[in-house]
Protein backbone atom coordinates (compact mmCIF):
# COMPACT_ATOMS: atom_id res chain seq x y z
CA UNK A 1 0.00 0.00 0.00
CA UNK A 2 1.50 3.33 -1.12
CA UNK A 3 1.02 6.43 0.99
CA UNK A 4 0.52 9.68 -0.91
CA UNK A 5 -0.14 13.18 0.41
CA UNK A 6 -1.59 16.12 -1.53
CA UNK A 7 -0.32 18.21 -3.28
CA UNK A 8 0.90 15.43 -5.58
CA UNK A 9 3.73 15.81 -8.11
CA UNK A 10 3.60 14.61 -11.73
CA UNK A 11 6.39 12.13 -10.96
CA UNK A 12 4.34 10.45 -8.24
CA UNK A 13 1.32 10.28 -10.56
CA UNK A 14 3.32 8.79 -13.44
CA UNK A 15 4.64 6.15 -11.10
CA UNK A 16 1.10 4.88 -10.33
CA UNK A 17 -0.28 1.91 -12.26
CA UNK A 18 -3.68 0.23 -12.47
CA UNK A 19 -4.12 -2.06 -9.48
CA UNK A 20 -2.01 -0.03 -7.03
CA UNK A 21 -3.54 0.36 -3.58
CA UNK A 22 -3.03 3.85 -2.14
CA UNK A 23 -3.73 5.59 1.15
CA UNK A 24 -4.34 9.27 0.46
CA UNK A 25 -3.80 12.06 2.95
CA UNK A 26 -4.06 15.84 2.79
CA UNK A 27 -6.50 18.45 1.56
CA UNK A 28 -9.01 17.70 -1.22
CA UNK A 29 -12.31 19.08 -2.45
CA UNK A 30 -15.62 17.30 -3.07
CA UNK A 31 -17.40 18.03 -6.34
CA UNK A 32 -20.16 16.23 -8.13
CA UNK A 33 -22.80 16.95 -10.77
CA UNK A 34 -23.82 20.55 -10.03
CA UNK A 35 -20.26 21.63 -9.22
CA UNK A 36 -18.79 20.17 -12.42
CA UNK A 37 -21.46 21.76 -14.57
CA UNK A 38 -20.91 25.09 -12.79
CA UNK A 39 -17.10 24.98 -13.19
CA UNK A 40 -17.33 24.15 -16.89
CA UNK A 41 -19.99 26.72 -17.75
CA UNK A 42 -18.64 29.58 -15.63
CA UNK A 43 -14.85 29.28 -15.84
CA UNK A 44 -13.86 26.91 -18.61
CA UNK A 45 -16.34 27.28 -21.48
CA UNK A 46 -17.59 30.61 -20.10
CA UNK A 47 -21.11 30.18 -21.45
CA UNK A 48 -22.51 31.57 -18.21
CA UNK A 49 -21.53 34.87 -16.57
CA UNK A 50 -20.08 34.63 -13.05
CA UNK A 51 -22.62 35.52 -10.37
CA UNK A 52 -22.58 36.13 -6.62
CA UNK A 53 -19.38 34.80 -5.06
CA UNK A 54 -18.39 32.78 -8.16
CA UNK A 55 -15.13 34.63 -8.88
CA UNK A 56 -14.07 34.63 -5.25
CA UNK A 57 -14.63 30.86 -5.03
CA UNK A 58 -12.79 30.39 -8.34
CA UNK A 59 -9.66 32.05 -6.96
CA UNK A 60 -9.73 29.78 -3.92
CA UNK A 61 -10.34 26.69 -6.04
CA UNK A 62 -7.39 27.48 -8.30
CA UNK A 63 -5.09 27.25 -5.29
CA UNK A 64 -6.85 24.36 -3.57
CA UNK A 65 -7.15 22.12 -6.62
CA UNK A 66 -3.66 22.70 -8.02
CA UNK A 67 -1.91 19.36 -7.46
CA UNK A 68 -4.79 18.10 -5.40
CA UNK A 69 -7.71 15.71 -5.78
CA UNK A 70 -11.43 16.00 -6.52
CA UNK A 71 -13.68 13.63 -4.62
CA UNK A 72 -17.00 12.63 -6.21
CA UNK A 73 -18.99 12.60 -3.02
CA UNK A 74 -22.25 13.94 -1.64
CA UNK A 75 -21.76 13.53 2.10
CA UNK A 76 -24.05 13.40 5.11
CA UNK A 77 -22.80 16.31 7.24
CA UNK A 78 -23.64 17.30 10.81
CA UNK A 79 -23.30 20.81 12.23
CA UNK A 80 -25.09 22.61 9.41
CA UNK A 81 -26.69 25.00 11.93
CA UNK A 82 -23.51 25.72 13.95
CA UNK A 83 -21.07 25.53 10.98
CA UNK A 84 -19.05 23.11 13.06
CA UNK A 85 -19.12 20.63 10.19
CA UNK A 86 -18.41 16.93 10.52
CA UNK A 87 -18.69 14.20 7.87
CA UNK A 88 -20.85 11.32 9.13
CA UNK A 89 -21.17 9.35 5.92
CA UNK A 90 -19.02 10.04 2.89
CA UNK A 91 -18.57 7.31 0.30
CA UNK A 92 -18.03 7.91 -3.42
CA UNK A 93 -20.81 8.57 -5.91
CA UNK A 94 -20.92 7.18 -9.48
CA UNK A 95 -18.27 9.02 -11.49
CA UNK A 96 -19.40 8.38 -15.04
CA UNK A 97 -21.90 11.23 -14.82
CA UNK A 98 -18.93 13.64 -14.83
CA UNK A 99 -17.51 12.12 -18.03
CA UNK A 100 -18.47 15.11 -20.20
CA UNK A 101 -16.66 17.52 -17.84
CA UNK A 102 -13.88 15.70 -16.03
CA UNK A 103 -10.96 15.90 -18.45
CA UNK A 104 -11.40 19.65 -18.97
CA UNK A 105 -11.70 20.29 -15.23
CA UNK A 106 -8.57 18.23 -14.50
CA UNK A 107 -6.53 20.10 -17.11
CA UNK A 108 -7.85 23.55 -16.19
CA UNK A 109 -7.10 23.26 -12.47
CA UNK A 110 -4.13 20.82 -12.72
CA UNK A 111 -6.02 18.24 -10.66
CA UNK A 112 -3.85 15.17 -10.09
CA UNK A 113 -6.59 12.70 -9.37
CA UNK A 114 -10.29 12.11 -8.97
CA UNK A 115 -11.78 9.74 -6.43
CA UNK A 116 -15.07 8.08 -7.25
CA UNK A 117 -16.66 4.77 -8.04
CA UNK A 118 -17.55 2.81 -11.15
CA UNK A 119 -14.75 4.28 -13.25
CA UNK A 120 -14.86 6.68 -16.18
CA UNK A 121 -14.64 6.59 -19.95
CA UNK A 122 -12.27 7.25 -22.84
CA UNK A 123 -12.39 11.06 -22.62
CA UNK A 124 -11.31 11.08 -18.97
CA UNK A 125 -8.68 8.41 -19.64
CA UNK A 126 -7.17 10.67 -22.28
CA UNK A 127 -7.38 13.55 -19.80
CA UNK A 128 -5.43 11.40 -17.31
CA UNK A 129 -2.64 11.01 -19.87
CA UNK A 130 -2.54 14.67 -20.79
CA UNK A 131 -2.76 16.26 -17.30
CA UNK A 132 -1.23 13.81 -16.00
CA UNK A 133 -3.66 12.43 -13.43
CA UNK A 134 -5.17 9.15 -12.24
CA UNK A 135 -8.57 7.80 -11.25
CA UNK A 136 -8.73 6.52 -7.70
CA UNK A 137 -11.53 4.03 -7.00
CA UNK A 138 -12.98 4.09 -3.48
CA UNK A 139 -15.35 1.45 -2.09
CA UNK A 140 -18.90 2.45 -2.99
CA UNK A 141 -21.30 2.44 -0.07
CA UNK A 142 -18.58 2.28 2.58
CA UNK A 143 -19.73 5.65 3.83
CA UNK A 144 -19.34 5.44 7.61
CA UNK A 145 -15.95 3.79 7.19
CA UNK A 146 -14.63 6.41 4.76
CA UNK A 147 -16.06 9.31 6.82
CA UNK A 148 -13.68 8.26 9.60
CA UNK A 149 -10.72 9.17 7.42
CA UNK A 150 -12.02 12.73 7.06
CA UNK A 151 -10.25 14.43 9.95
CA UNK A 152 -11.25 18.01 9.20
CA UNK A 153 -13.86 19.92 7.21
CA UNK A 154 -12.24 23.32 6.74
CA UNK A 155 -14.58 25.10 4.34
CA UNK A 156 -17.58 24.76 2.07
CA UNK A 157 -18.43 26.50 -1.20
CA UNK A 158 -21.73 26.64 -3.05
CA UNK A 159 -23.84 25.35 -0.19
CA UNK A 160 -26.82 26.71 -2.11
CA UNK A 161 -26.41 23.67 -4.41
CA UNK A 162 -27.62 21.61 -1.41
CA UNK A 163 -25.54 19.57 1.07
CA UNK A 164 -24.76 16.69 -1.32
CA UNK A 165 -23.83 18.96 -4.24
CA UNK A 166 -21.81 21.59 -2.34
CA UNK A 167 -18.01 21.70 -2.63
CA UNK A 168 -16.57 20.66 0.71
CA UNK A 169 -12.92 21.32 1.50
CA UNK A 170 -11.72 18.42 3.59
CA UNK A 171 -8.55 17.00 5.05
CA UNK A 172 -8.23 13.22 5.01
CA UNK A 173 -5.83 10.79 6.61
CA UNK A 174 -5.11 7.40 5.02
CA UNK A 175 -8.15 7.40 2.76
CA UNK A 176 -8.03 3.95 1.03
CA UNK A 177 -8.33 3.79 -2.76
CA UNK A 178 -7.26 1.64 -5.70
CA UNK A 179 -5.89 3.10 -8.94
CA UNK A 180 -8.20 1.80 -11.70
CA UNK A 181 -7.21 4.30 -14.43
CA UNK A 182 -3.62 5.49 -14.74
CA UNK A 183 -1.77 8.19 -16.68
CA UNK A 184 -0.42 5.66 -19.20
CA UNK A 185 -3.76 4.72 -20.79
CA UNK A 186 -4.45 1.78 -18.49
CA UNK A 187 -8.05 1.23 -17.37
CA UNK A 188 -9.27 -1.67 -15.30
CA UNK A 189 -12.81 -0.69 -16.29
CA UNK A 190 -12.12 -1.08 -20.01
CA UNK A 191 -10.50 -4.48 -19.34
CA UNK A 192 -13.42 -5.81 -17.26
CA UNK A 193 -16.00 -4.39 -19.66
CA UNK A 194 -14.37 -6.26 -22.53
CA UNK A 195 -13.84 -9.56 -20.72
CA UNK A 196 -17.39 -9.60 -19.30
CA UNK A 197 -18.81 -8.77 -22.75
CA UNK A 198 -17.02 -11.81 -24.14
CA UNK A 199 -18.61 -14.07 -21.49
CA UNK A 200 -22.00 -12.43 -22.10
CA UNK A 201 -21.76 -13.15 -25.82
CA UNK A 202 -21.01 -16.80 -25.05
CA UNK A 203 -23.97 -16.99 -22.65
CA UNK A 204 -26.30 -15.35 -25.16
CA UNK A 205 -25.25 -17.83 -27.84
CA UNK A 206 -26.40 -20.75 -25.65
CA UNK B 1 -55.37 5.34 16.42
CA UNK B 2 -51.87 5.40 17.83
CA UNK B 3 -49.41 8.06 16.63
CA UNK B 4 -46.51 6.15 15.08
CA UNK B 5 -44.16 9.04 14.22
CA UNK B 6 -41.48 7.96 16.71
CA UNK B 7 -41.74 4.30 15.72
CA UNK B 8 -41.39 5.22 12.05
CA UNK B 9 -38.39 7.42 12.90
CA UNK B 10 -36.80 4.38 14.55
CA UNK B 11 -37.63 2.29 11.48
CA UNK B 12 -35.81 4.85 9.31
CA UNK B 13 -32.79 4.89 11.64
CA UNK B 14 -32.55 1.11 11.56
CA UNK B 15 -32.99 0.90 7.81
CA UNK B 16 -30.33 3.50 7.08
CA UNK B 17 -27.72 2.32 9.58
CA UNK B 18 -28.22 -1.43 10.11
CA UNK B 19 -28.07 -3.76 7.12
CA UNK B 20 -30.49 -6.73 7.39
CA UNK B 21 -28.81 -9.92 8.67
CA UNK B 22 -29.64 -12.01 5.58
CA UNK B 23 -27.83 -9.51 3.33
CA UNK B 24 -24.86 -9.22 5.67
CA UNK B 25 -24.57 -13.02 5.80
CA UNK B 26 -24.38 -13.26 2.00
CA UNK B 27 -21.71 -10.57 1.87
CA UNK B 28 -19.62 -12.30 4.53
CA UNK B 29 -19.91 -15.63 2.72
CA UNK B 30 -18.78 -14.05 -0.53
CA UNK B 31 -15.45 -12.91 0.98
CA UNK B 32 -14.24 -16.52 1.01
CA UNK B 33 -14.97 -16.88 -2.70
CA UNK B 34 -12.51 -14.15 -3.64
CA UNK B 35 -8.76 -14.77 -3.85
CA UNK B 36 -6.70 -13.74 -0.81
CA UNK B 37 -5.01 -10.38 -1.38
CA UNK B 38 -7.24 -9.54 -4.36
CA UNK B 39 -8.80 -6.10 -4.80
CA UNK B 40 -12.21 -7.81 -4.88
CA UNK B 41 -11.64 -9.40 -1.50
CA UNK B 42 -10.34 -6.12 -0.08
CA UNK B 43 -13.51 -4.39 -1.26
CA UNK B 44 -15.75 -6.95 0.46
CA UNK B 45 -13.73 -6.74 3.67
CA UNK B 46 -14.13 -2.96 3.69
CA UNK B 47 -17.86 -3.37 3.05
CA UNK B 48 -18.21 -5.65 6.07
CA UNK B 49 -16.20 -3.25 8.27
CA UNK B 50 -18.50 -0.46 7.14
CA UNK B 51 -21.61 -2.48 8.00
CA UNK B 52 -20.34 -3.03 11.55
CA UNK B 53 -19.32 0.60 12.00
CA UNK B 54 -22.61 2.06 10.74
CA UNK B 55 -24.61 -0.16 13.06
CA UNK B 56 -22.43 0.70 16.07
CA UNK B 57 -22.53 4.44 15.41
CA UNK B 58 -26.07 4.80 13.98
CA UNK B 59 -24.64 6.52 10.91
CA UNK B 60 -25.87 5.88 7.37
CA UNK B 61 -24.37 2.78 5.73
CA UNK B 62 -24.19 4.79 2.52
CA UNK B 63 -24.22 8.58 2.23
CA UNK B 64 -26.79 8.17 -0.52
CA UNK B 65 -29.69 7.34 1.75
CA UNK B 66 -31.71 6.69 -1.37
CA UNK B 67 -35.32 6.92 -2.40
CA UNK B 68 -37.45 6.11 0.64
CA UNK B 69 -40.02 3.49 -0.43
CA UNK B 70 -42.68 2.66 2.16
CA UNK B 71 -45.12 -0.26 1.93
CA UNK B 72 -47.84 0.07 4.54
CA UNK B 73 -50.04 -2.99 5.12
CA UNK B 74 -52.85 -1.81 7.37
CA UNK B 75 -55.90 -3.44 8.97
CA UNK B 76 -59.33 -1.87 8.73
CA UNK B 77 -59.64 1.17 11.00
CA UNK B 78 -56.33 2.91 10.34
CA UNK B 79 -56.33 6.25 8.56
CA UNK B 80 -53.97 6.38 5.60
CA UNK B 81 -54.15 10.18 5.68
CA UNK B 82 -52.82 10.22 9.24
CA UNK B 83 -50.24 7.50 8.55
CA UNK B 84 -48.93 9.46 5.58
CA UNK B 85 -48.60 12.60 7.69
CA UNK B 86 -46.73 10.60 10.35
CA UNK B 87 -44.37 9.09 7.77
CA UNK B 88 -43.61 12.54 6.40
CA UNK B 89 -43.03 13.98 9.89
CA UNK B 90 -40.71 11.08 10.74
CA UNK B 91 -38.80 11.58 7.48
CA UNK B 92 -38.23 15.25 8.25
CA UNK B 93 -37.02 14.40 11.74
CA UNK B 94 -34.76 11.61 10.44
CA UNK B 95 -33.12 14.15 8.11
CA UNK B 96 -32.50 16.56 11.01
CA UNK B 97 -30.93 13.71 12.96
CA UNK B 98 -28.70 12.83 9.96
CA UNK B 99 -30.11 9.33 9.55
CA UNK B 100 -31.04 10.57 6.09
CA UNK B 101 -29.22 12.90 3.68
CA UNK B 102 -31.41 15.66 2.23
CA UNK B 103 -32.22 13.85 -1.01
CA UNK B 104 -35.31 15.43 -2.56
CA UNK B 105 -34.33 17.74 -5.41
CA UNK B 106 -36.94 19.60 -7.41
CA UNK B 107 -36.34 18.34 -10.95
CA UNK B 108 -37.56 21.53 -12.62
CA UNK B 109 -36.00 24.22 -10.40
CA UNK B 110 -33.08 22.13 -9.10
CA UNK B 111 -33.39 23.12 -5.45
CA UNK B 112 -32.95 20.58 -2.67
CA UNK B 113 -35.85 20.84 -0.20
CA UNK B 114 -33.43 20.01 2.61
CA UNK B 115 -35.85 17.78 4.51
CA UNK B 116 -36.49 14.80 2.23
CA UNK B 117 -40.02 15.95 1.55
CA UNK B 118 -40.72 16.49 -2.10
CA UNK B 119 -44.13 16.52 -3.68
CA UNK B 120 -46.73 13.91 -2.98
CA UNK B 121 -44.42 11.21 -4.37
CA UNK B 122 -41.40 11.74 -2.12
CA UNK B 123 -41.19 9.73 0.06
CA UNK B 124 -42.97 7.09 -2.01
CA UNK B 125 -45.73 5.37 0.00
CA UNK B 126 -47.85 2.41 -1.03
CA UNK B 127 -50.88 1.58 1.13
CA UNK B 128 -52.53 -1.82 1.10
CA UNK B 129 -55.44 -2.80 3.35
CA UNK B 130 -55.02 -6.32 4.69
CA UNK B 131 -57.14 -8.85 6.55
CA UNK B 132 -55.08 -8.93 9.72
CA UNK B 133 -55.01 -7.28 13.12
CA UNK B 134 -51.39 -6.20 12.72
CA UNK B 135 -50.09 -3.11 10.99
CA UNK B 136 -46.86 -3.70 9.06
CA UNK B 137 -44.69 -0.92 7.63
CA UNK B 138 -41.85 -1.93 5.36
CA UNK B 139 -39.18 0.52 4.26
CA UNK B 140 -36.63 0.21 1.48
CA UNK B 141 -33.95 2.84 0.92
CA UNK B 142 -33.06 2.45 -2.74
CA UNK B 143 -29.76 4.02 -3.78
CA UNK B 144 -29.50 6.30 -6.80
CA UNK B 145 -26.37 4.82 -8.36
CA UNK B 146 -27.97 1.40 -8.69
CA UNK B 147 -31.28 2.90 -9.79
CA UNK B 148 -29.40 4.55 -12.65
CA UNK B 149 -28.23 1.16 -13.97
CA UNK B 150 -31.67 -0.46 -13.71
CA UNK B 151 -33.16 -1.18 -17.13
CA UNK B 152 -36.39 -1.97 -18.87
CA UNK B 153 -36.62 -4.02 -22.06
CA UNK B 154 -39.47 -4.40 -24.49
CA UNK B 155 -39.37 -7.87 -26.02
CA UNK B 156 -38.54 -8.92 -28.66
CA UNK B 157 -35.17 -7.21 -28.31
CA UNK B 158 -33.09 -7.62 -31.43
CA UNK B 159 -29.88 -6.26 -29.89
CA UNK B 160 -29.54 -9.28 -27.63
CA UNK B 161 -31.68 -11.67 -29.67
CA UNK B 162 -34.32 -11.97 -26.97
CA UNK B 163 -37.73 -13.37 -27.90
CA UNK B 164 -40.98 -13.26 -25.92
CA UNK B 165 -40.34 -16.14 -23.57
CA UNK B 166 -38.31 -16.99 -20.48
CA UNK B 167 -35.25 -17.67 -22.63
CA UNK B 168 -35.56 -14.06 -23.83
CA UNK B 169 -35.99 -12.85 -20.25
CA UNK B 170 -32.74 -14.59 -19.31
CA UNK B 171 -30.89 -12.86 -22.13
CA UNK B 172 -31.99 -9.31 -21.31
CA UNK B 173 -31.30 -9.72 -17.59
CA UNK B 174 -27.76 -10.89 -18.32
CA UNK B 175 -27.36 -7.95 -20.69
CA UNK B 176 -28.46 -5.56 -17.92
CA UNK B 177 -25.89 -7.03 -15.52
CA UNK B 178 -23.08 -6.69 -18.07
CA UNK B 179 -24.05 -3.10 -18.88
CA UNK B 180 -24.21 -2.18 -15.18
CA UNK B 181 -20.58 -3.26 -14.64
CA UNK B 182 -19.61 -2.07 -11.15
CA UNK B 183 -21.58 1.16 -11.36
CA UNK B 184 -24.51 -0.05 -9.31
CA UNK B 185 -22.13 -0.86 -6.43
CA UNK B 186 -21.76 -4.56 -7.10
CA UNK B 187 -22.30 -7.11 -5.69
CA UNK B 188 -25.92 -6.33 -6.44
CA UNK B 189 -29.31 -7.93 -6.04
CA UNK B 190 -31.65 -8.21 -9.03
CA UNK B 191 -35.39 -7.63 -8.88
CA UNK B 192 -37.02 -8.69 -12.13
CA UNK B 193 -40.63 -8.19 -13.23
CA UNK B 194 -41.94 -9.87 -16.37
CA UNK B 195 -45.01 -8.28 -17.93
CA UNK B 196 -47.19 -5.41 -16.75
CA UNK B 197 -47.13 -1.97 -18.30
CA UNK B 198 -43.96 0.11 -18.06
CA UNK B 199 -45.00 1.61 -14.74
CA UNK B 200 -46.35 -1.44 -12.90
CA UNK B 201 -43.46 -3.52 -14.18
CA UNK B 202 -40.86 -1.27 -12.57
CA UNK B 203 -42.85 -1.02 -9.34
CA UNK B 204 -43.17 -4.80 -9.03
CA UNK B 205 -39.48 -5.29 -9.81
CA UNK B 206 -38.75 -3.35 -6.62
CA UNK B 207 -41.56 -4.87 -4.56
CA UNK B 208 -40.22 -8.38 -5.19
CA UNK B 209 -37.01 -7.41 -3.41
CA UNK B 210 -38.72 -7.08 -0.03
CA UNK B 211 -38.58 -10.88 0.29
CA UNK B 212 -35.72 -12.53 2.13
CA UNK B 213 -32.47 -13.48 0.42
CA UNK B 214 -32.40 -17.06 -0.80
CA UNK B 215 -36.18 -17.56 -0.84
CA UNK B 216 -37.37 -18.71 -4.25
CA UNK B 217 -40.45 -18.02 -6.32
CA UNK B 218 -43.20 -20.63 -5.78
CA UNK B 219 -43.28 -21.29 -9.50
CA UNK B 220 -40.54 -23.87 -10.19
CA UNK B 221 -39.80 -22.39 -13.62
CA UNK B 222 -39.15 -18.95 -12.16
CA UNK B 223 -37.28 -20.41 -9.17
CA UNK B 224 -34.92 -22.17 -11.59
CA UNK B 225 -34.42 -18.99 -13.62
CA UNK B 226 -33.64 -17.03 -10.45
CA UNK B 227 -30.82 -19.41 -9.57
CA UNK B 228 -29.56 -19.61 -13.13
CA UNK B 229 -29.38 -15.82 -13.47
CA UNK B 230 -27.40 -15.42 -10.25
CA UNK B 231 -24.97 -18.13 -11.34
CA UNK B 232 -24.51 -16.86 -14.89
CA UNK B 233 -24.20 -13.22 -13.77
CA UNK B 234 -21.31 -14.27 -11.58
CA UNK B 235 -19.63 -16.07 -14.49
CA UNK B 236 -19.12 -12.68 -16.16
CA UNK B 237 -16.36 -11.84 -13.68
CA UNK B 238 -17.36 -8.24 -13.05
CA UNK B 239 -16.84 -8.61 -9.31
CA UNK B 240 -17.27 -6.28 -6.33
CA UNK B 241 -17.19 -2.63 -7.48
CA UNK B 242 -16.40 -3.88 -11.00
CA UNK B 243 -12.82 -4.66 -9.92
CA UNK B 244 -13.10 -8.15 -11.41
CA UNK B 245 -13.92 -11.19 -9.28
CA UNK B 246 -16.43 -13.93 -8.60
CA UNK B 247 -19.10 -11.99 -6.72
CA UNK B 248 -21.21 -9.80 -8.99
CA UNK B 249 -24.79 -10.68 -8.01
CA UNK B 250 -25.84 -11.97 -4.57
CA UNK B 251 -29.38 -13.05 -5.46
CA UNK B 252 -32.11 -12.72 -8.08
CA UNK B 253 -35.85 -12.29 -7.45
CA UNK B 254 -38.38 -12.65 -10.24
CA UNK B 255 -42.10 -11.97 -10.37
CA UNK B 256 -44.50 -12.61 -13.23
CA UNK B 257 -47.35 -10.18 -14.01
CA UNK B 258 -50.19 -9.99 -16.49
CA UNK B 259 -49.39 -8.20 -19.73
CA UNK B 260 -51.28 -6.94 -22.74
CA UNK B 261 -51.12 -9.15 -25.84
CA UNK B 262 -49.13 -6.33 -27.48
CA UNK B 263 -46.56 -5.82 -24.73
CA UNK B 264 -43.83 -7.91 -23.13
CA UNK B 265 -41.79 -5.81 -20.71
CA UNK B 266 -38.93 -7.05 -18.60
CA UNK B 267 -37.87 -4.65 -15.85
CA UNK B 268 -34.58 -5.21 -14.07
CA UNK B 269 -34.17 -3.28 -10.84
CA UNK B 270 -30.59 -3.40 -9.68
CA UNK B 271 -29.94 -2.87 -5.99
CA UNK B 272 -26.50 -2.16 -4.59
CA UNK B 273 -24.97 -4.35 -1.88
CA UNK B 274 -26.30 -1.77 0.62
CA UNK B 275 -29.68 -3.43 0.29
CA UNK B 276 -31.48 -1.51 3.02
CA UNK B 277 -34.91 -2.81 3.90
CA UNK B 278 -36.49 -3.11 7.33
CA UNK B 279 -39.87 -3.82 8.83
CA UNK B 280 -41.98 -2.44 11.69
CA UNK B 281 -44.95 -4.40 13.05
CA UNK B 282 -47.60 -3.00 15.40
CA UNK B 283 -49.30 -5.90 17.18
CA UNK B 284 -51.82 -4.36 19.56
CA UNK B 285 -49.68 -2.46 22.07
CA UNK B 286 -46.55 -4.26 21.01
CA UNK B 287 -43.99 -2.65 18.64
CA UNK B 288 -41.74 -5.10 16.83
CA UNK B 289 -38.72 -4.24 14.65
CA UNK B 290 -37.20 -6.99 12.52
Amino acid sequence: MKKITTPISDEVIKDLKVGDGVELSGVMVTARDAAHKWMIETFIKKTRAPQGDDLEVYEKLKTLLNGSVIYHCGPVVSGLDTKDYKFLAAGPTTSIREEPYQADVMKHFNVKGVIGKGGMGAKTLKGCEETPAVYFHAIGGAASFLAQTVINVSDVFKLDFGTPEAMWVIEVKDFPVVVTMDSHGGSQHAVIDESSKKVLDELLAK
Amino acid sequence: MKDLTNEILELIRRTSSSLPPDVEKRLRESIEKEAPGSTARGALETIVKNIELSRAKSTPICQDTGTPIFYVHYPLGWSTIKLKAQIRAAMEDATKKNYMRPNAVDAVYDNNTGNNLGGDDFPYIHFEEIESDDLVIELMLKGGGCENVSRQYSLPDNNVGAGRDLAGVRKVVLDAVQKAQGQGCAPGILGVAIGGDRGSSYIKSKEVMFSEMGTRNDDPKLAELEEQLTKESNEMGIGPMGFGGKTTVLDTKITGLSRLPASYFVSVSYTCWAYRRRKLTIKGEEVIYD
